[in-house]
């Protein structure tokens, strides 16, 4: 799950890490009110407005303003909220923003320089532990970083008995601090690690990490991501994700217990299990067609989990073809061939052709129940059968 | 021969009397793998599908001799059974349960390094299977028959489907695992690899991966230096969009290496027969057998 900018703020003060001072905003009205208070507490002259959500690249879309004072607040705030923020991340249709977050300008001058830094912390698979991913070239694209200077990017792995001292140590001289920068560096690390750990994040990305003109350690912007599987321990998160930002077809599914993703394609899918399902999207390519989707109804294929299934593949009106791949292990075909026929009968009308390819458990008495059934349903039982029954369509539609 | 689990095996249960546990239990004992036993705290001494329940799975290996032992555990709990397995000298754990936390299990891998002899599959995943022999898993066992290949797979009805046409080919399986796929797990494609080349009566492999991660480049470059037997491939995923997660936590498309296009590539480059269609998988096995 996707925290916004704010939300990740929020668990971070909580674990010590120094952030801007500042609140979330619905309204210019609100942002002002935030405003306000920031001017107050910190006696600042510089409010940053952001827009909160769940996409990178932000600024350039015109998304983060810097405010010199409460009338500008206010415009700014007015300007962002219910724009479309397209950037990089959200695709060319951008993102609608209903939220910012009002606070403190943290790019003073002063006695010393300003300095940003990128560090991340996420997991490395290879072996299984998670690293720290720093670089003293903060601020901007860390990808364009990676791969024109790579000796910039550095990596520290931590053992499971948590970051070390010696290694927040060894960070902060990496990124060339000395002084009063280099021990709030060290102690902002630890406590960076300490929020990662505390709320099961698999990724943390501050970028950038800022050193003020007083030498103090700012995460200016955050981006976490906290592990699903672990959604159960910290009820406190799970109550902060954001429909909103999420694919409304994709959240329906989910309360059907069903995995969707949507896609451009033209041949809907319907599959048990995440590999099987990836490999007839692959399969439907070679055929010809375009996935529209992936979906997997998991180990319940029934009539409720197929019905459902449709009623999603269908809200998409560029499908032209469903194609249904179950291999029956624990789930039976003939149930969810009886699933197939009910849900025909409860959602009426299926305006496109559908192929059910049934193997595996009862693959056989599945396959008579939709013949039999004299809907437009044609069966398969192997894989090719399917995929020359997906080239056929696909080319009799001529799309 | 086969490799993991084979008749001999003596299977313990964590997680024996819940309703997963009971269920797959009465398969596999259906199927003739020798389940000896299962586990569930404060069950200690009661009878489970006519076989001793014990409160610990020291407690089930010091009476049973149970050297293999399956886990149907809820995910908040299934890092621990893993542990306490490895800890009891359990040899082979397979860890059924899905949905772990990273985090668990980066505690998991970092335990079992003080235990060397415990081998961990999963979690996550279908399990392993020895055909006529033992079934250590949810797989549908009909599908499977005796013989000569080797399957590793990240995904479960992916591997069935490649199973079963091997099947109706008449190419037998000498064992089928499944891994798992989550971000960290036990063994891996190319321990799995490792162990079927080293397995006489394997004649060849069939690997199927998914997109993400590094798991079958690094085997594919191993099967170029050390293969000795016909290793047939296929990705799952050519289509999936970059940077969307498809279900497992596994299929995350982070660089341009773990894309199915490059992962192939490289499969291609070390002499693995990969194709593309996965309708195509046991009869590019029958062809590189003859």
């Amino acid at each position: 799950m996707n925290l916004h900018e704010y939300q990740s703020k929020a668990l971070l003060k909580k674990s010590g890490v120094n952030v801007p001072l500042g609140s979330v905003a619905f309204t210019p009205d609100e942002a002002v009110k935030v405003a306000e208070s920031v001017i107050e507490a910190t006696g600042t002259d510089v409010i940053a407005v952001k827009a909160q959500i769940h996409a990178g690249g932000r600024g350039k879309g015109g998304g983060v303003k810097i405010a010199k004072s409460t009338e500008e607040v206010r415009r700014y705030a007015h300007d962002i909220i219910g724009m479309r923020l397209v950037t990089h991340q959200t695709g060319p249709k951008g993102k609608l923003v209903g939220k910012v977050l009002v606070e403190q300008g943290i790019y003073q001058p002063g006695p010393a320089e300003v300095k940003e830094f990128y560090i991340s912390i996420l997991l490395d698979r290879s072996t299984s532990r998670n690293i720290v991913v720093y670089s003293p070239q903060g601020g901007m694209d860390i990808e364009a970083v990676a791969s024109q200077s790579p000796q910039l990017i550095f990596k520290e792995e931590i053992n499971p008995l948590g970051l070390q001292p010696y290694q927040a140590r060894k960070i902060a001289f990496n990124l060339g601090l000395t002084g009063k920068a280099y021990s709030q560096m060290v102690k902002f690390l630890a406590n960076l690690y300490n929020t990662y750990e505390a709320n099961d994040f698999s990724l943390l990305e501050i970028n950038p990490v800022v050193k003020t003109s007083d030498d103090d350690i700012y995460a200016a912007d955050a981006k976490c991501t906290v592990d699903d599987s672990a959604l159960f321990r910290h009820p406190d998160i799970a109550g902060q994700r954001d429909l909103d930002e999420e694919e409304p077809a994709e959240v329906e599914a989910g309360k059907n217990n069903l995995n969707f993703v949507k896609l451009d394609g033209n041949v809907g899918c319907m599959v048990n299990g995440a590999g099987l399902a990836m490999a007839t999207m692959d399969i439907i390519k070679l055929s010809g067609g375009e996935p529209a989707n992936f979906l997997d109804v998991g180990g319940s294929a029934n009539a409720k989990t197929v019905a459902a299934g449709f009623r999603i593949i269908l809200k998409d009106p560029n499908v032209r073809v469903i194609l249904i791949n179950i291999f029956g292990g624990i789930v039976r075909c003939d149930r969810v061939a009886q699933g197939v026929v009910e849900a025909y009968r409860e959602i009426g009308n299926i305006p496109v052709p559908v192929i059910v390819r049934l193997q595996g458990t009862n693959a056989l008495e599945g396959r008579k129940l939709i013949d039999q059934s004299g809907l437009r349903v044609y069966t398969a039982t192997s894989f090719q059968e399917a995929a020359n029954l997906v080239k056929e369509m696909v080319e009799k539609q001529a799309f | 021969m086969s490799i993991l689990v084979g008749k001999n095996s003596r299977v313990l249960v964590q997680g024996f009397t819940g309703s997963e546990g009971t269920f797959h239990a009465t398969q596999m004992i259906e199927y003739g793998t020798n389940v000896v036993g299962g586990v569930t705290p404060g069950k200690g001494g009661q009878k489970h599908l006519d076989r001793p329940v014990f409160n610990t799975v020291d407690d089930g290996v010091k009476t049973t001799g149970a050297d293999v032992s399956i886990i149907f555990v809820p995910p908040a709990f299934a890092a621990d059974s893993i542990i306490e397995a490895a800890a009891a000298g359990i040899k082979l754990v397979v860890c059924i349960s899905e949905g772990i936390p990273v985090a668990d299990m980066v505690r998991v891998k970092y335990f079992l390094e003080d235990f060397p002899a415990t081998r961990l599959i999963g979690p996550n995943c279908p399990g392993i299977i020895t055909p006529e022999e033992a079934k250590v898993g949810i797989m549908p066992g009909f599908i499977h028959k005796k013989g000569h290949i080797g399957v590793v797979s990240r995904s479960g009805t992916l591997t069935y489907e490649a199973v079963d046409q091997l099947t109706k080919l008449g190419l037998g399986q000498s064992t089928g695992i499944g891994i798992g796929g989550d971000p960290i797990i036990g063994t891996t494609t190319l321990d799995a690899i490792k162990l079927f080349m080293n397995d006489p009566d394997t004649h060849g492999i069939v690997m199927i991966g998914e997109i993400g991660g590094s798991m079958e480049t690094e085997a594919a470059q191993w099967v170029k230096i050390h293969g000795t037997k016909p290793v047939v491939g296929f990705i799952a995923g050519q289509t999936a969009p970059k940077g969307r997660k498809m279900g497992h936590a596994g299929a995350i498309i982070g660089g341009t290496a773990d894309t199915a296009e490059a992962k192939m590539n490289t499969m291609r480059e070390c002499g693995i027969h990969v194709v593309e269609s996965p309708a195509n998988i046991g009869r590019a096995m029958k062809d590189a057998l003859k």
